[in-house]
C-alpha cells in the first residue's frame, strides 16, 4: 500500500509492541515531566504560587524493534521533551523510561554513559548538527572516541568508511576529509546519522530530520532511516509536526496535545479514522498537493494555551468543536473507540 | 551494506560550498589592512625585542657618551643624563617592556579565559561565584591598588607582572564567557552531550576553538593595556628603577630635568615606542573583534543603494 | 493593462573576492488585482531574492535589469530613488521571519503606525485608529496594540506584521514564506486569513514559499523557479496535473500526500552553481528524461497551452502531453 516501505513492519506490532518475553527497546510509562517556571524576586517575597510547565502529563507508549513511530504534535505539545526525557538530557519527574528494561530515571549521569550507545539523536538543524570545525571523519570518529570503542586509527577509518557506506554517501573516502560547509544540507544530515550509527545504537531518536531539507531530498532522508529500521533492526522515534511525512514513512503515529497523547495507532488508520476531535482538525488542515481537492479545513479558534494552566478536565476541550459538558470535568484516558478498525487504536476522547 | 542507488555519481544530494581552506586570520588579514598594519607593527617590536642584546650597538650598563648629548652619527637619538645611548636604552628597555606586557597578559588570560570558561559552561552557582569575585576585582582602582602592592611587597618587575595580570583578567572572563555561553547553547555541543561526551572533551574539542580567536583578540588588546600600565607604574616610580623599561625610561628623562634640557630625544622616542605597540595591538585587536561580529555585516539600510543596469536590447541573451 | 508586470528581471550579487552570481535570470509574470499568483522553488532558487527586487530591497552589492511595471509604472527605472516612492506604499511585503524582526522596545500599534506616518498617509491619533482597524482586520483585537510583540504567540506576531504591511493600503501583498515556522493549526489561520484579505481588499498576493500543498490550495496561478529562472508557470491545476517541466512534476512526487499511495521520491543531485557559465538546460544534470537537446541549449520558456508556459525541450516533440 505504502509505496516507501522496504521491510514491513512486525505484523503483530499492537500498540504494545512487544514481541515476546523480551523487554521492549523502549517503554516510556506514564512520564511525567515538568518544570519549574522561574521566579523572580518580587514574586518570592509575595510568596506567589509556584508554577509548573506541564511540558510532560503522563505519557505511554512502547516501541519496538524494527518499527518507527512518529510523535506529533504542535509546538508546546511536548514530543521534544519527550525525547530529551529518553535521551536522558532532562530527568523526568514521575513515571518510568526504559531502554530494553533498564529505567534510566534514577541513573547517575556516570551511569547513563553506558546506556548512551543505545539511543541516539539526529537533530533538526543539518547545519548546526555539526561542529564546523570537525571533519566528516572527526565528526563520525567522536562517538567511538568517547565510548572507547575506537581502536587504532586504521580500524577507525574502516568502522567510518563503512557507515558513511551505510547512510548512502559513497564513495566514503571522498566525503572522509571535507568540512560541513563543503556539503549540502541532505549530505550534513546524512552525516548526522552516520555519526549517531557508529556505536550500534537500538534506539534512534529523530527530531524533526527533514524540515529544514529541500523538498527534493528529504525522501532521500526518510528512506534512509526506513531503511536502517528494517536492516539495523532499530527502532526509530521520529518527531515531526508534518502529518504528511508521519503518515507516508511511519508504522504508528501517536498525536500529541499539551503533553498527553490522545490519539495513536497504526499511521493508515490514524490518518484514515482519526478518532480524536483534534486529530481531526489536524487532518483538514494539512494542505493537499491536489488543487482540486479543497477539503473544507477545520480551523481551530485561538492557539495551544500555555501548559503552565492546562484546563480542566479533558485538556482539549476549550478548543474542541464538539465538546459537552462531561469534557470539562472529566479527564479522559486513552483506549479503544468504538469505531476503530484496528485493535491497536486508542484514542483519549470521552465521546468515542 | 549499502543503499540501492540510482546514479552512483549523484548520489548524494548535491555539493556544498568549494572549500575555503583560508584560515580565519588569514581572512581578516585579507580583508581589513588595518589589521594588517597592527600586526606588522606588533610583530616589528617582537623581532626587535629579540634582538636587541645582539644588536643594541652600544652598552647600557656602560655610559658611552655625555650627559644629554643630542643625536649625533654615532648615537642616532643621542644619550640620556647617564651618557647611556638613547637607541641601545629604546631597544633592551623594550624588550624587558614587552616581556612584562606579554607575561602579565599571559597570566591575565590564563586566569580570564579559565574563569570565563569555567563560568559560562557550568552556569549555576559556579557562574554567581565566580562573577562576583570578578566585579569585585573590576571595581578595583588600577593604579591605586598597585600603589599599595608596590608599598607592601616591593617595587620589583615581577611583582609588576603579577598585579597587572591580577587585575586584567576581568575583561577577558566577561567576555569569554559570554561567548562560552552562547557556543554552549549550539546543537553540535549538545549533541556531543548527548551522545555522552564529558564536559572536559566538550570544552576542549568543542568550545575551546569557537572562543579560541575571541580569546586572542582580547589577548592582543591587553597586551596593549599592560604595556601602558607597566609604563604608568614605572612612571609613578613604582617599579624596580634599575630595571631598564620604556615607562623608567621615561621616568628618569622627567625626574632628571630633561624637558627644562630641551633634551627631547630622552623622552619623546620612548613615548613614542609605547604608543606605537599599543596603537598596533589595538589596530590588530578590534580587526579581529569586529571580524567576529557578524552584526557588523553590511546590511540592508547601507547608504549606498544597488544598482541599475540597463538591458542593451531586449530579450533573453541581452546581456 | 495588469496591476503588476514583471518582465526580464535580473538579478546579480557581487560578493567580495568571489565570482559575480547571476540569482535571478529573467523573470517575467504579471498579476491582476485580487489575484493570488504562486511563486515556489527550493533554497537557493532566486524567489526570496526576485521579490525582494520588487521592493527594490536589494543589498549594496547587488545590481537589477529589467522592468517592473506597477499600473504601467516602471518603478525600477530610476533605481532606488524612484522606487522608494512606491514602497509600501504600492506594494508591500512580509518577509520571511517577520514575526521574529518585531522592535521589542515599541507597542505593537506604535508600529503599525510607523509606516503611515512616514509615507504621509496618517498620523498621531488617526494613525493609531487606523492602526487599530488593521489589528481587527487581521484578527486581533484593537487593544491588542497597546501590547508589546513578546507578549503575542507566534502566530499573533505573523498576524501583526501583516497588518504592518497593509499600512498604507497597497495593492500588492508580497508575503515571503509566511507561514513556515509556524504549527499547522496557525498555518491554516494565516492562510485564510490572507485568502480573506486577497477576497475582500481585492489585494493581489504573491506568495513565495517552498511548500507546493500551500500554493496548490491558496493559489490560482504559479510559478516554479529553478536556478534563477521560471521553468514553468500558469494554474495550480495545471501544473499538478499537466505538468510539462520534469522540474515540477518531480516535485511533486517529492511531496508526500497524506492520503497518496505512490512513493514519495527525492530528486538526486543538486541546483547548479549561478556563479559561472551554464550551456545548456539548467535542469538537464537531474532531470530523468533529457534529450540529446537539453546538453547543447537552454530551453525556453514556452506557451505549451491557454496560460500555461514551461521551458522544456520536450514541449517540443511532436505529440508532447
Amino acid at each position: 500500500m505504502n509505496g516507501n516501505k522496504k521491510a514491513a513492519a512486525p505484523a503483530t506490532a499492537s500498540a504494545a509492541g512487544t514481541t515476546g518475553p523480551q523487554p521492549p527497546l523502549l517503554e516510556v510509562a506514564d512520564l511525567v515531566t515538568h518544570y519549574q517556571v522561574r521566579r523572580g524576586v518580587t514574586e518570592r517575597l509575595t510568596r506567589a504560587p509556584q508554577l509548573w510547565v506541564h511540558a510532560v502529563d503522563g505519557v505511554s507508549f512502547r516501541l519496538a524493534r524494527g518499527e518507527m513511530m512518529a510523535l506529533v504534535g504542535e509546538s508546546g505539545c511536548g514530543k521534544t521533551t519527550t525525547a530529551q526525557t529518553i535521551l536522558g538530557m532532562v530527568k523526568p519527574t514521575s513515571g518510568a523510561v526504559r531502554l530494553n528494561g533498564t529505567d534510566i530515571g534514577g541513573l547517575s549521569e556516570r551511569q547513563l554513559r553506558p546506556l548512551r550507545r543505545t539511543v541516539q539523536m539526529i537533530y533538526q538543524d543539518p547545519y548546526e548538527s555539526l561542529d564546523p570545525r570537525f571533519r566528516v571523519r572527526e565528526s563520525v570518529e567522536e562517538p567511538m572516541l568517547v565510548h572507547g570503542i575506537a581502536g587504532s586509527r586504521a580500524e577507525r577509518e574502516a568502522t567510518a568508511v563503512d557507515v558513511l557506506e551505510r547512510v548512502g554517501l559513497s564513495p566514503a573516502r571522498m566525503y572522509l576529509d571535507r568540512f560541513p560547509h563543503e556539503l549540502s544540507g541532505g549530505q550534513r544530515q546524512r552525516v548526522a546519522i552516520a555519526a549517531a550509527l557508529v556505536l550500534g545504537p537500538g534506539l534512534l531518536l529523530a527530531d524533526e530530520p527533514v524540515s529544514m531539507l529541500d523538498v527534493s531530498v528529504r525522501a532521500g532522508v526518510l528512506s534512509l532511516l526506513d531503511t536502517l529500521r528494517g536492516d539495523g533492526d532499530m527502532g526509530i522515534l521520529m518527531i515531526t509536526h508534518d502529518l504528511s511525512t508521519a503518515a507516508r514513512f511511519a508504522d504508528r503515529i501517536a498525536v500529541m496535545y499539551l503533553g498527553r497523547i490522545v490519539e495513536c495507532g497504526p499511521s493508515a488508520e490514524v490518518v484514515r479514522n482519526p478518532q480524536h476531535p483534534y486529530t481531526k482538525a489536524l487532518l483538514s488542515v494539512v494542505p493537499k498537493r491536489d488543487p482540486r481537492e479543497r477539503t473544507v479545513p477545520q480551523i481551530l479558534t485561538g492557539e495551544t494555551p500555555n501548559p503552565i494552566s492546562v484546563p480542566s478536565g479533558c485538556r482539549f476541550h476549550p478548543r474542541c468543536p464538539v465538546a459537552e459538558e462531561r469534557c470539562r470535568q472529566e479527564d479522559p484516558q486513552l483506549r479503544l473507540p468504538a469505531a476503530a478498525t484496528s485493535p491497536a487504536h486508542q484514542a483519549a476522547c470521552l465521546l468515542v | 551494506m549499502t543503499l540501492p542507488l540510482q546514479d552512483p555519481l549523484l548520489s548524494a544530494e548535491g555539493e556544498g560550498q568549494p572549500s575555503h581552506r583560508t584560515g580565519f586570520f588569514r581572512s581578516v588579514l585579507r580583508e581589513r589592512k588595518a589589521a594588517v598594519v597592527g600586526l606588522s607593527i606588533i610583530v616589528f617590536f617582537v623581532v626587535l625585542a629579540i634582538v636587541a642584546p645582539y644588536i643594541a650597538p652600544y652598552s647600557v650598563t656602560e655610559p658611552s657618551c655625555g650627559v644629554y648629548a643630542p643625536p649625533s652619527p654615532q648615537h642616532w637619538l643621542g644619550c640620556d643624563d647617564g651618557g647611556f645611548d638613547m637607541v641601545s636604552l629604546l631597544m633592551v628597555g623594550g624588550r624587558i617592556s614587552m616581556i612584562v606586557g606579554f607575561a602579565a597578559t599571559l597570566v591575565a588570560m590564563i586566569i580570564g579565559g579559565g574563569v570565563g570558561i569555567l563560568s559560562g559552561y557550568f552556569g549555576g552557582w559556579v557562574d554567581g561565584s565566580l562573577m562576583r569575585v570578578t566585579d569585585y576585582l573590576l571595581v578595583i582602582p588600577d593604579l591605586v591598588f598597585m600603589m599599595v602592592i608596590a608599598d607592601l611587597w616591593g617595587a620589583s618587575l615581577f611583582h609588576v607582572i603579577i598585579v597587572i595580570g591580577i587585575l586584567e583578567w576581568t575583561t577577558t572572563a566577561r567576555v569569554i564567557r559570554a561567548q562560552v555561553m552562547s557556543v554552549r547553547e549550539r546543537v553540535y555541543v549538545k549533541r556531543a552531550r548527548g551522545m555522552g561526551a564529558g564536559n572536559f572533551r566538550v570544552v576542549w574539542r568543542h568550545i575551546l576553538p569557537q572562543v579560541g580567536p575571541l580569546l586572542i583578540a582580547n589577548t592582543v588588546l591587553t597586551i596593549a593595556i599592560a604595556i601602558y600600565l607597566e609604563t604608568a607604574l614605572a612612571f609613578l616610580g613604582l617599579e624596580d628603577p634599575t630595571a631598564v623599561t620604556w615607562g623608567t625610561i621615561l621616568e628618569n628623562a622627567f625626574q632628571r630635568t630633561a624637558i627644562s634640557s630641551g633634551a627631547w630625544w630622552a623622552i619623546v622616542p620612548a613615548g613614542f615606542a609605547i604608543a606605537a605597540v599599543i596603537v598596533g595591538c589595538f589596530l590588530f585587536g578590534q580587526a579581529v573583534e569586529d571580524a567576529l561580529n557578524p552584526r557588523l555585516r553590511v546590511s540592508y539600510l547601507s547608504i549606498r543603494p544597488w544598482r541599475l543596469r540597463p538591458l542593451v536590447g531586449r530579450g533573453p541573451d541581452a546581456i | 493593462m495588469s496591476l503588476l508586470e514583471v518582465s526580464g528581471l535580473h538579478v546579480w550579487f557581487d560578493p567580495p573576492h568571489a565570482a559575480e552570481v547571476h540569482a535571478v535570470q529573467g523573470v517575467s509574470f504579471a498579476l491582476d488585482p485580487g489575484e493570488r499568483f504562486g511563486l515556489v522553488g527550493e533554497s537557493g532558487c532566486g524567489k526570496t531574492t526576485t521579490v525582494l527586487a520588487l521592493m527594490g530591497l536589494l543589498p549594496p552589492n547587488a545590481s537589477a535589469a529589467g522592468e517592473v511595471l506597477i499600473n504601467g509604472q516602471n518603478i525600477l527605472a530610476g533605481g532606488e530613488d524612484s522606487v522608494q516612492a512606491y514602497r509600501w506604499k504600492d506594494v508591500a511585503m512580509v518577509f520571511q521571519g517577520a514575526m521574529n524582526a518585531l522592535n521589542p522596545v515599541k507597542k505593537i500599534g506604535w508600529q503599525i503606525a510607523e509606516p503611515m506616518a512616514f509615507h504621509g498617509v496618517a498620523q498621531g491619533a488617526a494613525a493609531r485608529k487606523r492602526a487599530g482597524e488593521l489589528l481587527e482586520m487581521v484578527g486581533i483585537p484593537a487593544a491588542a496594540g497597546d501590547r508589546y510583540p513578546h507578549e503575542f504567540s507566534g502566530g499573533m506576531r505573523q498576524r501583526a506584521a501583516i497588518a504592518m504591511a497593509l499600512a498604507c493600503e497597497p495593492k500588492i501583498l508580497l508575503a515571503d514564506e509566511p507561514t513556515t515556522a509556524l504549527d499547522v493549526m496557525v498555518q491554516a489561520q494565516i492562510l485564510e486569513l490572507l485568502t480573506g484579505l486577497s477576497r475582500d481588499l481585492g489585494l493581489a498576493l504573491v506568495l513565495v514559499t517552498h511548500d507546493l500543498p500551500v500554493v496548490a490550495q491558496v493559489c490560482e496561478r504559479a510559478a516554479v523557479m529553478y536556478a534563477g529562472e521560471i521553468v514553468e508557470a500558469g494554474p495550480t491545476e495545471a501544473l499538478y496535473h499537466n505538468p510539462r517541466h520534469p522540474y515540477t512534476r518531480l516535485l511533486f512526487a517529492a511531496t508526500p500526500d497524506l492520503y497518496g499511495h505512490d512513493a514519495v521520491i527525492s530528486i538526486p543531485g543538486a541546483p547548479p552553481r549561478l556563479d559561472g557559465e551554464l550551456t545548456g538546460c539548467p535542469f538537464r544534470p537531474r532531470c530523468d528524461v533529457p534529450l540529446d537537446r537539453c546538453r547543447d541549449e537552454d530551453p525556453e520558456l514556452r506557451l505549451v497551452e491557454v496560460g500555461h508556459r514551461a521551458a522544456c525541450h520536450r514541449n517540443d516533440l511532436v505529440g508532447a502531453s
